[in-house]
């Protein structure tokens, strides 16, 4: 018999199937985990991106994980990459991935951030474009160690 | 915010960027119009879901039932057209969204068409005062596209204006036949449905002048002028569309129709 607190360990630990190095729980796209008074589990996740092409191969995992669980999609409120843990942010930068500023002081939208080089750590770095390898990333190149690297957009 | 409407122009438009993949001016911009495209795919998959059965929808329709505006339906163009179309619907798209800030996908795709817009508006600066050849280029991509602008706007608040029109003339004919009490009630409900309308009126305004401001904003950074008195073009609303509607959704439906619910 899985236990609720157990359910939602489970469904935390499922690796994000395009950044294997986070979990769904270090994204912070896992809104809820609920029991029905049938025994049964209700995940409610929400989207990173409205097209991200990732939720289909989510649903699938956090159905393998928690055999049975209905998974939900809810959109609102919107996921802010100010739902990534810190344990996340550190995670993407040994990952070389410079993670997204904070965006709760900056109002709705904040577009000229700068990155900081996730392997140098240099502030002196230069946008290449907006869009890198999924929505979500950015594309930099640090004008000191000369790196390209991505950049997890702020949204 | 009209679900149909706004899902079936994130739909057309999503699937132009697509034509993109593969042949692209660089390797970066073919992953940025192919992470558009998505972004748009996705809120027209939410839009659509809320008007019907989303695959029906996208793959069963044909032109005439698409209503979508005539702008996102224009051809890709040169790389310049491309762009001035991006910047004139996108930053459409973001005040559409942001005046509705209780609704769940306008509230997410707000985020996203705020990178779309901010992505159109630098390669307009660029190329706008980069060399004669790409000046020239986003002069005439302008000119050939400016006559679609109109029609985000007014469209919407003439198709509400007809419609209410013949309400108020059926109303009328009711009410000749029916008692004052019923008069005064009908009276009271077109009055009510003419204050929503002027709301709406008020709105479609508003959002209007934001757009009127960002967009010739942009266009004096890139030194570029705005077009003055060009006859506008309206019909898709009402799915009345150009040429190039038929040939994009062609290609879009092609295999859907062949081999219904073809999955890979």
């Amino acid at each position: 018999m899985v236990t609720l607190a157990q359910a939602r360990a489970v469904v935390s630990a499922v690796p994000d199937p395009e950044l294997p190095v986070l979990t769904l729980g270090d994204l912070g796209i896992v809104r809820e985990v609920r029991q029905g008074a049938d025994g049964g589990f209700e995940v409610v996740v929400t989207p990173t991106y409205s097209g991200c092409p990732a939720m289909d191969a989510i649903r699938e995992d956090i159905g393998r994980a928690l055999p049975g669980a209905v998974v939900t999609t809810v959109l609102s409120p919107a996921w802010s990459t100010d739902w990534i843990t810190d344990e996340g942010r550190e995670k993407l930068r040994e990952h070389g991935i410079s993670p997204p500023g904070h965006l709760r002081d900056r109002g709705p939208v904040a577009l000229e951030l700068s990155a900081r080089c996730p392997r140098c750590g240099s502030p002196e770095t230069r946008l290449v474009s907006r869009y890198g390898s999924t929505a979500c990333k950015a594309l930099y190149t640090c004008r000191v160690c000369l790196e390209p690297f991505d950049h997890f957009k702020e949204i | 915010m009209n679900s149909l409407e706004i899902g079936d122009d994130c739909l057309v438009l999503s699937q132009r960027l697509a034509e993109w993949v593969t042949r692209a001016p660089t390797l970066e911009e073919d992953v940025a119009l192919a992470n558009l495209s998505l972004d748009l795919l996705g809120q027209a998959r939410s839009l659509l879901s809320r008007v019907g059965d989303e695959d029906e929808l996208a793959y069963l329709r044909g032109p005439e039932e698409f209503r979508n505006c005539l702008l996102v339906e224009q051809p890709n163009g040169d790389f310049a057209h491309t762009v001035v179309r991006h910047l004139l619907y996108a930053s459409f798209l973001f005040e559409v969204y942001g005046a509705h800030p209780e609704d769940g996908v306008a509230a997410k795709g707000v985020k996203e068409i705020a990178y779309h817009r901010d992505y159109a508006a630098l390669w307009t600066r660029r190329l706008g005062l980069g060399t004669d050849e790409s000046h020239r280029r986003m002069t005439a991509a302008l000119d050939a596209l400016w006559p679609f602008t109109g029609e985000l706007f007014a469209q919407d608040a003439q198709d509400a204006r007809d419609t209410q029109d013949t309400r108020d003339a059926q109303e009328a004919h009711d009410a000749r036949d029916a008692q004052e009490a019923q008069d005064a009630r009908d009276a009271q409900e077109a009055q009510d449905a003419r204050d929503a309308q002027d709301a709406q009126d008020a709105q479609d305004a508003g959002l209007r002048e934001s757009w009127v401001e960002y967009v010739g904003a942009v266009l004096g950074e890139a030194g570029l002028v705005v077009p003055e008195g060009v006859e506008q073009r309206y019909g898709g609303r009402k799915g009345v569309h150009t040429e190039h509607l038929g040939v994009l959704l062609d290609e879009m439906q092609a295999l859907h129709r062949e081999h219904q619910g073809a999955t890979w």
